[in-house]
């Protein structure tokens, strides 16, 4: 269990985090969603004590996370990209951080087996691919059988073999009551893990809700139409409640009425259709509309695009 | 997830648990190999390779060098530069954390975090005086041998010799945990070993540029010079005595400890 109550932290003039309050529970998957930048990182530092708020409360099964005794016990974290001394091998990273929780050499052969790192852990992290430096923060995260495991972006660089695994993993580790916390700004891959989704923009909390109600809620049903008379039919629709874009010399993107009610006004006005395809929101859609205000910048088609900031870099 | 669920007796942090791990963390780099490794072979190399011109030259030279010359001192002639190389060693095992991102994983297994500081101190303190102490000892009784050839050896018996020889390696010792202080001040390694070649070798002469009264009561209290008392066995005038001089250089090492402590509990990682 992971509580934050109205915590803010600025750096220097730039506010990462402002007024932010949820609840990660366990027995589940809860995604952390949110563009670059809108302060996952920072909310994950937060909670590790890594950083320390401005205002406001982080706990961690009920104490701040510093506050416990064996603390790699209560939260595992894999934090972005690397926290790993490139020069010291798969095996001494983990043992070291193992002895600090009286753990030993067994543990750490146990874990490397696990993410399937045997066959270089005696190799420098420094030359480990991107894949294989996640597949030893997970065995770092795992290490000291966590009650609250914590990734950021565990699948970044992981081929699709890995991130079955890694998904797998997660699942199985929410199902054996941990607290499970990924972030993620792979949308899609937060629809096929998560259960609950924790969203934030700017760094404030836009959602809060269950993958489902978030799919479901999303108001962006549109059908796509393919016909050689897409102006006229365009015309045919048109009504108060009705948004009709042009997609392309002969393809329209509807909103606001169903294929079934496109199809019959074609029809009537004998209009020939060689696509009609209802399309339903994503989670992917679902996202960009909560967070298209709150993305910092915005390319000049209209495009969200990544906003470097302090909350991603640091 | 077979292993994870297995209970497996997970320890409370302690301070003891720390040290360890700060051990394996210390000699699983090759770089605390290589500087250990220089730290020995400077002291030992150029006190033996000294030892061995002075007495290859003894016959032909000045009265003046010769009375110049003393015995223990050009068998240690290697220590300033030892002192370099431990003290750079002690600026990498902090700063080499914060460069990789190592810091964030220590942090999160010692969230208290004063216990890591410590920890290094400790590992870091035993080690620079393990190593440093066989050299000092080594280079003695193989410079000394190698001037015996014309006579111009001194014994480990005489007056100041052997509290040189224990000052040696306490004096490298606490270079290195000077090292790990400005190291934890700064947290980058450029700036690290700029501010210790820059107190250790710049400084010096900086002060010399000012009026040689006000230079001669500053002198004796820089670091380099307070800590070197420790190990000279024929002062000048104007250091202090061999005890005191160690107790202000440590003095500066505590200071940078505290500040560096203060720092690591306050600052975000």
């Amino acid at each position: 269990m992971i509580e934050l109550g109205g915590v803010t932290k600025t750096y220097g003039k730039k506010t990462a985090v402002r007024d932010l309050s949820f609840t990660v529970r366990p027995g589940m998957v809860t995604g952390f969603l949110g563009p670059n930048g809108s302060g996952k990182s920072t909310t994950m530092r937060l909670i590790l004590g890594l950083d320390a708020p401005d205002a406001g409360e982080v706990t961690v099964n009920g104490k701040r996370y510093r506050d416990h005794r064996a603390p790699l016990h209560q939260v595992g974290a894999l934090l972005e990209a690397s926290s790993i001394h490139t020069g010291r091998s798969a095996y001494d990273h983990l043992l070291a951080m193992a002895q600090t929780h009286g753990l030993g050499r067994e543990r750490v052969e146990g874990m490397i087996e696990l993410v399937g790192l045997g066959e270089v852990a005696r190799k420098r992290a420094g030359t480990f691919s991107l894949g294989m430096r996640q597949r030893l923060g997970i065995a770092s995260a795992l290490l000291a059988d966590p009650r609250v495991v914590m990734l950021d972006e565990p699948i970044n660089g992981l081929d699709p073999e890995g991130i079955l695994w890694v998904r797998k993993l997660l699942r199985g580790l929410a199902a054996e009551g941990r607290t499970v916390f990924v972030s993620s700004h792979l949308m899609s891959e937060m629809a096929l893990t998560a259960d609950h989704l924790v969203v934030i923009g700017q760094g404030e909390l836009i959602a809060d809700v269950g993958v489902r109600e978030m799919i479901s809620g999303a108001s962006q049903s549109s059908v796509r139409v393919r016909t050689p008379h897409a102006a006229r039919l365009g015309e045919v629709l048109a009504a108060s409640d009705v948004r009709v874009r042009s997609l392309g010399t002969d393809v329209i993107e509807v909103q606001g009425i169903d294929s079934e009610e496109i199809g019959l006004a074609a029809h009537v006005s004998g209009i020939v259709l060689y696509e009609l395809t209802p399309r339903q929101a994503s989670l992917e859609d679902a996202f960009m509309e909560l967070t298209g205000e709150s993305v910092e910048f915005h390319a000049s088609d209209g495009e969200p695009v990544a906003a470097a900031s302090i909350g991603n870099g640091a | 997830m077979e292993s994870v669920g297995i209970p497996l007796g997970v320890q409370p942090v302690t301070q003891r648990r720390v040290v360890r791990s700060e051990w394996t963390k210390l000699i699983s780099l090759r770089s605390t190999r290589w500087a250990l490794a220089a730290t020995l072979l400077l002291a030992v190399g150029i006190g033996v390779l000294a030892c061995i011109v002075f007495e290859t030259r003894w016959a032909h030279l000045s009265a003046h060098d010769r009375a110049d010359f003393h015995p223990l001192s050009v068998s240690l002639a290697g220590i300033n530069f030892a002192q370099l190389a431990i003290g750079v060693l002690g600026v990498l095992v902090i700063t080499g954390e914060y460069s990789t991102g190592m810091i964030r994983s220590t942090l999160a297994a010692v969230p208290r975090r004063l216990p890591m500081l410590w920890g290094k101190a400790v590992v870091f303190g035993a080690t620079a005086f393990a190593v440093s102490l066989p050299a000092t000892f080594i280079v003695f009784f193989v410079g000394q041998a190698i001037l015996s050839g014309e006579h111009i050896n001194i014994a480990l018996g005489h007056a100041g010799v052997f509290r040189a020889l224990i000052g040696v390696p306490l004096f490298l010792t606490a270079m290195g945990l000077f090292g790990l202080g400005l190291g934890a001040i700064v947290r980058s390694t450029a700036g690290g070993i700029a501010a210790l070649a820059g107190i250790v070798f710049v400084l010096p002469p900086i002060i010399g540029l000012l009026p040689t009264s006000v230079a001669n009561s500053i002198d004796p209290y820089l670091p380099s010079n307070a800590g070197g008392a420790v190990w000279t066995i024929t002062p000048d005038p104007g250091t202090l005595a061999p005890w005191a001089g160690f107790g202000v250089f440590c003095a500066y090492v505590a200071v940078a400890m505290a500040i560096a402590a203060v720092l690591l509990v306050r600052r975000d990682a």
